[in-house]
């Protein structure tokens, strides 16, 4: 059977399993709708969490990311990892307790101020929109692929299904159905990576691959061999090099860190269990589930990167026969050619392909005396890595074909759960909690579909205007939330002095600070031509780059949050007894409103 | 709203004395051997892999994980030693 036909069948199977569950399991009352009634058992919730949490970005973007910053994107690994132990200690056990349906409402009722609430809603969207772009992309670079279609008609298909599929669900729906979607992408991301480490390495755990000895008789271990491929073509050796130093990878983990505990539709997953002991075990479980794919999201990359250069640097570097023959492209060359992620052009005109650093003197003195005249593989995509890497592996169709339903399923999972925060936000929050007190139970819920409707249009809109490669974007929305919400959230608990003053001012400061350091480095709303000072290294603060930087906006919430804090009244003694409830477990309930 | 029986301030203590423990271990093996004392392991190999190179993209997950469940079993055991566990 050829590739195109078995991908329909493969792909066309599990959309028919989740259409098919999100039916079964869809909501009839808003408890179900938001908090899938609080039922949820936490092994099969730090499942959900896992395929919500496991974003395109994750699965698409962050082994491709990987294999061209080496070492340098560790960041990612312990960054999105490490955020869970935040989560479990410090706020999904109380906000469990605290027992309502979305984060702003807890900002809401314990800075007794619809002012808190409309500041977290609005805090909320803007990090929740940044991340859907990056979802909306990933579904692009899927379809395209998995159709043959352009990127935009790829990325059309895709929020016209999303839409289809997020309004139907409900939290009930999506929690179900993001189950399957876990055992579709763990599998379409280990078996390949299974497949690939038996290859190079023969032994089949990943994990233990990556720091095994090679089988091609060299008795070099992979990484030994990986630094000596990249180098010799002039790139940074893998297993040292950063992405823009220590300090910013330092920051740029702390926020992913902060910025994974501070995102609604993570923190909303803990409030679907029974009990407070549950919202405990239930994020350990999570992270079981996603340190499955990110211990081995390394090994990916780095067996990709070895891969792709084993391909196309087929001799000796600088002989004439070293180099492929771009006549003699393989078949996977030719299918990402068409989507335009990987672009070609034969700069010295002898018919081969050159790929190496033409950034680095050095190397561009040798290529020169070997009559080549730049690097020729003028775009790879690193979205692609994971997608092609088992066609550049060869291996059979079927697995190339559960790799698109990896993808598409780790893409649309985690954009339901991020649009039924924003919807949440708006229909809950906004409407019922401010604007709309008297609304009925059905408006409300019509109100939520309505904002879903309204939030995938701008999404497309911004996934058709990329700032960056998927996880860039990511990272931006993970900035925007640990600068955000996650201060609040944990002075909230941890600190019974503050008040809404406080609250307020720390959060407006320490998003403004954020975005506008993101802006003025990538342009007012990521508008190229706005920026005013370029992005790039001189420029940077300390040389901490724009997606990093939200560790710096948290730690100006909470000096503005503590300061404002101690210069205005304290709260009323309702809201420190209320403080006082949430820290301890005993009696609580079922999540109501 | 019930209040905390009794123990309340001794609960909390405790309750932060184990937050306490769990986030310096947490800080070592990511920010401490991952990043900062990165290159100075790397001399150190495990199998093939460099040692810092390990806990930044192996070795720190793991232990991730093993916190989050230390620290459930941990605070289970404070909840009941202070008579606010559920049910």
């Amino acid at each position: 059977m050829d590739l195109k036909t078995m991908t329909y069948i493969v792909v066309g199977a599990t959309f028919a399993l989740y259409l098919g569950i999100a039916f079964w399991a869809r909501a009839g009352s808003t408890g179900e709708f938001y908090v899938a009634g609080g039922g949820v058992h936490p092994i099969a919730n730090g499942m959900a969490t896992g395929a919500d949490w496991m974003s395109a970005a994750s699965f698409i973007s962050m082994a491709g990311l990987i294999a061209y910053n080496g070492y340098g994107a560790s960041l990612f690994l312990m960054g999105w990892t490490g955020g869970y132990v935040l989560l479990a200690m410090l706020l999904a056990p109380y906000l469990r307790k605290f027992g309502k349906f979305t984060v702003p409402e807890f900002i809401g009722d314990r800075f007794y101020s619809n002012g808190a609430r409309i500041v977290a809603v609005i805090c909320l969207i803007l990090a929740s929109i940044t991340y859907v772009i990056g979802q909306m992309k990933g579904v692009g670079v899927a379809f395209s692929r998995f159709l043959e279609v352009e990127y935009d008609t790829g990325l059309y298909i895709g929020m016209a299904l999303v839409f289809f599929y997020a309004t139907l669900g409900g939290m009930k729906g999506i929690t179900y159905t993001q189950i399957a979607q876990y055992v579709v992408l763990i599998f379409a991301y280990t078996i390949p990576a299974i497949f690939i480490s038996m290859n190079l390495t023969g032994n089949p755990l990943p994990q233990l691959g990556l720091g095994s000895t090679m089988s091609d008789g060299s008795g070099m271990t992979l990484l030994a061999k990986l630094n000596l491929v990249v180098t010799e073509l002039g790139f940074k050796e893998y297993t040292t090099q950063t992405m823009a130093g220590r300090l910013d990878m330092f920051v740029y983990t702390m926020s992913l860190m902060i910025g994974t505990a501070g995102l609604p539709h993570v923190i909303v997953r803990f409030f679907t269990v029974p009990k407070v002991k549950d919202a405990r075990s239930s994020a350990g479980w999570a992270l079981v589930f996603i340190a499955i794919l990110y211990t081995t999201a390394p090994a990916v990359g780095a067996m990709a990167r070895l891969n792709l250069h084993a391909t196309i640097q087929t001799g000796e570097i600088g002989s004439p026969e070293g180099n492929l023959s771009y006549e003699a492209r393989p078949q996977w060359f030719k299918n990402w050619e068409k989507t335009g992620l990987l672009q070609f052009e034969d700069k010295n005109g002898d018919g081969r392909i050159q790929y190496y650093n033409d950034k680095n003197p050095e190397m561009v003195k040798k290529a020169e005396s070997f009559g080549w005249k730049g690097n020729e593989m003028v775009k790879v995509d690193r979205d692609i890595i994971v997608l092609a890497n088992p066609e550049i592996a060869k291996l059979p169709n079927w697995v190339i074909a559960l790799v698109a339903a990896g993808g598409l399923a780790a893409a649309l999972s985690t954009a339901a759960g991020l649009l039924l925060a924003i919807s949440s936000a708006i229909s809950h929050d906004l409407l019922k909690g401010v604007f709309m007190k008297g609304i009925s139970e059905k408006a409300e819920l019509r109100a939520g579909r309505i904002s879903m409707a309204g939030a995938i249009v701008v999404a497309g809109y911004l996934g058709l205007n990329p700032p960056g490669f998927a996880a860039g974007t990511v990272a931006i929305a993970f900035g925007l939330a640990g600068a955000s919400i996650f201060p609040a959230l944990m002075l909230g608990i941890f600190y019974k002095r503050m008040n809404k003053e406080g609250a307020i001012a720390g959060m407006v400061a320490g998003i403004s600070v954020t975005m506008l350091y993101v802006f003025q480095h990538k342009g007012i709303l990521f508008i190229k031509g706005t920026e005013f000072l370029g992005d790039m290294g001189p420029n940077w603060f300390l040389g901490i780059q724009p997606n990093a930087f939200g560790a710096i906006g948290a730690l100006v919430n909470f000096a503005v949050a503590i300061m404002v804090a101690k210069m205005t009244t304290e709260p009323p003694q309702h809201i420190q007894d209320l403080v006082e409830s949430i820290r301890t477990p005993r009696g609580a309930g079922g999540a109501t409103h | 709203m019930e209040k905390p029986q009794g123990s309340g301030d001794a609960y909390w203590r405790a309750t932060l004395g184990l937050l306490t423990t769990v986030l310096i271990i947490w800080f070592v093996v990511s920010f401490g051997f991952g990043i900062i004392l990165q290159p100075m392991l790397d001399s150190i190999m495990l199998g093939g892999y460099p040692l810092g190179f390990w806990f930044a993209q192996q070795g720190s997950i793991y232990i991730f994980v093993a916190l989050i469940f230390f620290y459930a079993a941990r605070m289970g055991q404070i909840d009941r030693d202070h008579d606010v566990h559920e049910d």
